[in-house]
């Protein structure tokens, strides 16, 4: 498998490793509930799915990946920093 | 038999090689089938399961039969085979699963109790009793059946892994390969042509034939020359494919030292025996061929029973007959090809029996049109056919019979990601599906193109598309080199109808009568019947076979073949050593290693290491006199705790943070606040996970305004730097601030004790002023002009400071400081008299800090400020975590005469008996403390800060270890901490 | 006054001549990581070029000037080495001292490209990485940053402490390639 790193181009999966779905961190006032879904809860589409992956072995970037889990197909690959994943609600 | 004259290497030298310990001479290049066949040796192995005997049947790397071992002790190498085994000098090789003989064989009498051996035999004789199984019957079994033997011994080869790269990778150099590399790499695409076998040119290598009007191998070699000269190109030759992944990742197996003498590639040379390559390919093309598959027939398995494509092949090829009176069957026209060589050849052509009506005629060798092979005889070697047409059953002598079902395309790799290939009814094969592997392309007979010139066409054209995609200009188009356009005719025969035993897979002797019994019995499903049988497992993985035997499987349960499918191909294609695929790892190779900068003092000093993570860290250090680590641990910790002692901590993770919104990240990072520490003073820090658990806990040092130094665990240091990067990278890009990991800059020694000032003033060029060095004070100092950094923290209990310099200056400060503290009466210590000293004081590890504790149960929920977020806050506020019966920190004592105490063991009350449901916690450290002269551990136990002076019981069923226990406070010594801030 | 000796993080790690390819410690010499900070990448390149006469790195480049490089050494981070930076870059970006923190090895000669592809999962074929070309990868198992210093040299740089796996992965990948004669 090869990811394409918006950086350092495509690259071998080795160097990267894996977090999980990328989902947006509620804010600190949140519902208890949004929060045991931040943390607990996933889809587990057989389909795209926007993950995070970060380019240890690279250039340290944490990348918004979206996989088809079916086929691995990668669809977008963007640096996680442009996603708003830290803005939430 | 060699045929003068005949062959490509006919005037190769002469080589020497045993076999089963006959001394023989074969050609330079040739395989060991090929040397075999001109030596007249037909009987190589025993089959799997019944021990028949085995010839050869293919010339390629699908053979099933032909499978010997090589060498002898650490570089035994069972199931090579002889088909692809290319001779040396000096060749050993001997036949497997015989004795005492390949000739005689003792468990050929499976062969005679071969009624009862049949499909699913094992399952339902060694059923009962069931204890039977593992201690008698499979070992009874395995003994019996099996392949090659490994030595046993560690293989003392060495392997390797490699990475490649390029635009097109070319899998294949037969016609088809050859022209799609020769397109591409005129057009200045980066090419990468593979060749599983020796030399280029695939199926050219085995036939009679002209291309561009002239001998296809004259052509062959023009093209060869024509790509060497290419930059662009790069050829590996006796590299096969492997298999296919995602996103174009290929492996591919060379294979580089079989085909040497093993001397030369072992003795005095690193020469690896086999690279395992992972190729990244903006595009494929797969020019991998086709395999000719047998049909089933009564004792079709006899030596001299061969394909007719191999016996083309060792004529043409290798100048070898495979026989001195050759009969052919065939269902096609391609396998009068081999009539029509051989009988040029001079060799003796008995007949053709084509089971066709309409098979093509010949003025050369007499054609029984219509007509089958039923059977053969001949106990070690084929003596006679049994032919029957219309005109009843002829016996034939014979002891070669060139046999052909047809050509099933190579398109394993094209199945690879999970697609399924489709069945060209005019073929009678399964050719691939256009896109099964995304910048794939096949071409040629694995893509069912079957003539020279349709294989030169669909190279030339697949090349000229991925040239287009590579927006690489096509130069003019060449005039494509003419070639023979024969159609391919064939007409169905899977299995000659009648009784005896007809094989399938040569390779586990599965018959047309075990899938049979298999779909009688209702393993209907093409996966079923191949688990029930075994058909296509094992080392060949059915190349040649599976097609057969879902044929006569579809026969059976009246489907079609495509209704009834295949089964799934997966890499492998070829069998790769493991020694191949662990390239590297092994010893030295398998993780890297950390050395501190103390580490050559310690080696000197005998100090036994200890691995943490990578890093190996000394344990203890050991005097003269002493007999046991406790001595000298003990004597490292009464140094600490009486005057100094000095301990590497440069594992440790160091962040350096910089930039205005640094305190943001720290207050966000750690539960309690890093924006009011004063500049020049550490603060102890605790971080939690998001999900409310505690990740790991260190200090944090303001070094200016703006510009902080974070310290991790060793263990965690990684997972903290990843963890700053997911904060800064995800949740807040819009900080400004900057960090890096300067762990490795920095060689960082605690020195720790009563007399550590005093140690340190006689070193630093300026002596610390202690108005300026309270405890928690931090900041820049010399040592012998080398600028370095000072904390004054403590992990021990005692004053303490961490000295931080360089780390070039690392090795040559470490002999300084253990000169000075020995001079005072102390010394080194190691990762074992630390470990004692913050079990003293109650400071926690990750032995406390296991992923399933909170700040509460460390007692330390005082950290968690109320008045800012923090990842892990939300979450640490759920009831679960904050229940009061939760386990929490405490410390145990022994109660009376207990020796040890063990981390691991459980916590039950006194009272309540020993169960699993009774666990009121465990034991996370041990430790003997000098100091007070017994045993000391931490531990977690339910509700254990109300539990303070109650008895408990301590119970370690592993180490056979139960004592009773007082729970105390978890600081076991100078509790109000009088000694590290003194 | 104490006299501390500096030991260099290969020290103890013998030069290797092997078939067509040797490997070295590379010299000894000032690294400082720039990291700048939010939106000063283009202040930060400007102050370089005005200080040391090179620019702020490209990604997956280097930039020269006399005995200073600057090379690419990750996301929005880049590499001095050779000189000491001018106090005032600090302004723009994060300087960190790393002059100790790596270990640095120069591996030249014919084949160091098929050495090096035994242990990196990258193309460092001079088509795709020519000469000035930094990148940061994984050699064997460790973090690693590569950079074709001159066409048939190579500067590796892992972390000091491993500098004993990296001489080891790369002896061995050195030996097996030149075995293959």
């Amino acid at each position: 498998m090869r990811i394409h790193c918006p950086l350092c181009g495509a690259r071998d999966r080795r160097e990267f490793s894996y977090k999980g779905a990328a989902l947006v961190r509620p804010l600190a006032a949140a519902e208890s509930e949004a929060w045991h879904a931040y943390v607990n809860l996933r889809e587990n589409p057989a389909g795209p799915l926007a993950e995070l992956w970060y380019h240890e072995m690279g250039c340290g970037s944490w990348l918004q990946v979206t996989r088809d889990t079916v086929n691995h197909t990668v669809s977008e690959v963007v640096l996680a920093r442009d996603a708003a994943l830290g803005a939430g609600v | 038999m060699r045929i003068a004259g005949k062959g490509q290497g006919a005037d190769a030298k002469t080589v020497n090689f045993t076999f089963n310990g006959r001394h023989l001479m074969g050609r330079a290049g040739e395989t060991l089938a090929a040397a075999l066949l001109a030596n007249d040796i037909h009987l190589v192995a025993r089959s799997f399961k019944y021990h028949r005997p085995r010839g050869i049947l293919t010339a390629g790397s699908e053979e099933p039969n032909a499978l010997v071992t090589l060498g002898a002790g650490p570089v035994q190498d069972p199931n090579q085979r002889a088909t692809t085994q290319e001779l040396y000098e000096g060749l050993e090789a001997r036949s497997q699963n015989c004795w005492p003989s390949v000739e005689h064989d003792v468990m050929a009498v499976n062969n005679l109790a071969a009624p009862f051996l049949g499909a699913g035999f094992y399952y339902k004789t060694f059923m009962w009793p069931a204890a039977f199984w593992e201690k008698l019957y499979e070992p009874m079994i395995r003994r019996a059946a099996g392949l090659g033997a490994l030595s046993g011994l560690a293989d003392t080869d060495r392997y390797e892994k490699a990475y490649g790269f390029c635009d097109l990778l070319v899998v294949g150099a037969g016609p088809a390969g050859v022209m799609a590399a020769l397109t591409a790499g005129r057009a200045g695409a980066d090419v990468l042509l593979l060749e599983e076998d020796s030399c280029l040119g695939g199926r050219l290598l085995a036939e009679e034939e002209e291309i561009d009007g002239k001998p296809a191998q004259i052509w062959l070699q023009e093209a060869e020359a024509e790509l060497q000269q290419l930059d662009n190109v790069r050829i590996m030759r006796r590299t096969a494919v492997t298999g296919a992944y995602d996103h174009g990742t290929y492996g591919a197996l060379e294979r580089v030292g079989h085909h040497l003498p093993r001397q030369h590639s072992l003795k005095g040379s690193q020469r690896p025996r086999e690279c395992f390559w992972r190729i990244a390919a903006k595009h494929c093309i797969l020019a991998a061929g086709a395999i000719e598959r047998p049909v089933a027939f009564r004792n079709n398995d006899r030596p001299g029973i061969m394909m007719a494509g191999a016996v083309r092949a060792y004529l043409n090829r290798w100048g070898v007959a495979p026989g001195e009176r050759v009969t052919l069957f065939s269902n096609n026209d391609d396998a009068h090809r081999t009539a029509r060589d051989l009988v040029a050849a001079g060799v003796h052509l008995a007949a053709v029996i084509d089971s066709r009506h309409d098979a093509p005629d010949s003025d050369l060798y007499p054609v029984l049109k219509g007509a089958q092979v039923c059977n053969t005889s001949g106990s070690k070697r084929l003596e006679s056919i049994t032919v029957r047409s219309v005109r009843g059953e002829e016996r034939i002598q014979s002891d070669c019979l060139a046999m052909s079902g047809g050509w099933n395309p190579s398109l394993h790799l094209t199945c690879h990601l999970n697609a399924r290939p489709s069945w060209r009814r005019e073929l009678l094969a399964f050719v691939p599906q256009v896109g099964a592997v995304p910048g794939m392309r096949a071409v040629g007979a694995c893509n069912g193109s079957f003539s020279t010139h349709a294989a030169l066409r669909e190279g030339a054209a697949a090349a000229d598309a991925v040239l287009a995609e590579l927006g690489l200009r096509v130069t003019a188009a060449a005039q494509l080199p003419e070639a023979e356009d024969q159609p391919y005719r064939i007409a169905p025969l899977w299995a000659v109808p009648g009784k005896g035993r007809a094989w399938l897979d040569f390779q586990n002797d599965v018959t047309v009568k075990d899938v049979t019994q298999a779909a009688d019995e209702n393993f209907r499903s093409v996966e079923h019947m191949k688990r029930y049988t075994t058909q296509g497992m094992a080392t060949d993985q059915g190349k040649n076979s599976n097609v057969a035997a879902l044929a006569v499987l579809a026969d059976v349960t009246g489907r079609s073949i495509p209704e009834t499918g295949t089964t799934t191909f997966r890499p492998p294609f070829v069998p790769v050593a493991i020694g191949a695929m662990g390239a590297g790892a092994a010893d030295q190779g398998f993780k890297p290693q950390r050395f501190v900068p103390s580490h050559l003092v310690a080696e000197e000093r005998g100090a036994s290491q200890l691995e943490v993570g990578l890093w190996y860290r000394a344990a203890y250090f050991p005097k003269p006199g002493e007999t046991n680590w406790r001595q000298a641990c003990d004597r490292e910790i009464m140094s600490v705790r009486q005057s100094v002692g000095v301990c590497d901590v440069s594992t440790l993770g160091k962040i350096d943070i910089q930039g205005p919104d640094a305190a943001k990240l720290l207050d966000f990072v750690y539960t309690n606040t890093f924006s009011t520490l004063k500049q020049r003073r550490v603060r102890y820090g605790l971080m939690l996970r998001e999900d409310g658990f505690v990740m790991d806990d260190g200090t944090c040092a303001r070094l200016g305004d703006t510009h902080y130094v974070m310290t991790t665990t060793t263990a965690a240091a990684g997972e903290v730097m990843a963890h700053l990067e997911f904060i800064t990278q995800v949740l807040h890009p819009e900080w400004d601030l900057r960090f890096t990991s300067v762990t490795e800059n920095w060689a960082q020694f605690a020195i720790a004790g009563p007399k550590s000032r005093l140690l340190l003033n006689d070193l630093l060029d300026q002596p610390l002023a202690p108005a300026d060095w309270p405890f928690m004070a931090c900041g820049a100092v010399t040592v012998g002009g080398i600028q370095g950094r000072l904390f004054r923290i403590s992990f021990s209990g005692e004053e303490a400071y961490e000295l931080a310099l360089p780390a070039s200056y690392g090795d040559s400060l470490f002999r300084t400081l253990l000169e000075r503290a020995e001079a005072l009466g102390g010394g080194a210590y190691g990762m074992e008299a630390l470990n004692v000293l913050r079990i003293e004081k109650g400071f926690v590890t990750h032995a406390e800090i296991n992923g399933t504790v909170t700040a509460q149960d460390l007692g330390m929920q005082a950290m968690m400020s109320q008045t800012k977020d923090f990842i892990g806050k939300a979450m640490a506020q759920r009831p679960g975590l904050v229940a009061p019966d939760r386990m929490q920190l405490v410390g145990l004592k022994p109660i009376g005469a207990v020796q040890e105490l063990s981390a691991g063991a459980h916590l039950f009350d006194p009272e309540a008996p020993v169960e699993r449901i009774q666990d009121q916690g465990y034991v996370t450290s041990v430790g003997f403390s000098p100091l007070l002269g017994h045993m000391i551990a931490l531990g977690f136990l339910k509700r254990g800060a109300s539990r303070i002076g109650d008895e408990i019981r301590l119970v370690d069923h592993m180490r056979g270890i139960d004592a009773l226990c007082q729970v105390v406070e978890p600081v076991f010594f100078d509790p109000e901490g009088e000694r590290m801030r003194g | 006054m104490v006299d501390l000796l500096a030991k260099t993080a290969c020290d103890g790690l013998a030069p290797l001549n092997i078939g067509t390819v040797c490997l070295r410690e590379g010299p000894t010499v000032p690294m400082t990581t720039l990291a700048p900070y939010r939106g000063q990448q283009a202040a930060l390149d400007a102050a370089l070029q005005a200080a040391h006469g090179l620019g702020f790195p490209p990604i997956g480049g280097s930039c020269q000037s006399g005995d200073a490089r600057a090379l690419w050494f990750g996301r929005d981070l880049g590499l001095l080495m050779g000189i000491e930076p001018e106090a005032t870059l600090a302004q723009y970006a994060a300087l960190t001292d790393q002059s100790q923190g790596w270990a640095v090895m120069q591996l030249e000669g014919q084949g160091g490209e098929e050495v090096l592809a035994r242990l990196c999962p990258v193309d460092l074929r001079l088509s795709a990485f020519g000469v000035g070309a930094a990148l940061r990868t994984e050699a064997r198992h460790m973090q690693a940053s590569i950079c074709r210093i001159e066409e048939d040299c190579f500067q590796i740089m892992v972390f000091r402490s491993m500098a004993r796996t990296m001489y080891h992965d790369l002896k061995t990948a050195m030996e097996a390639w030149a075995a293959r004669g």
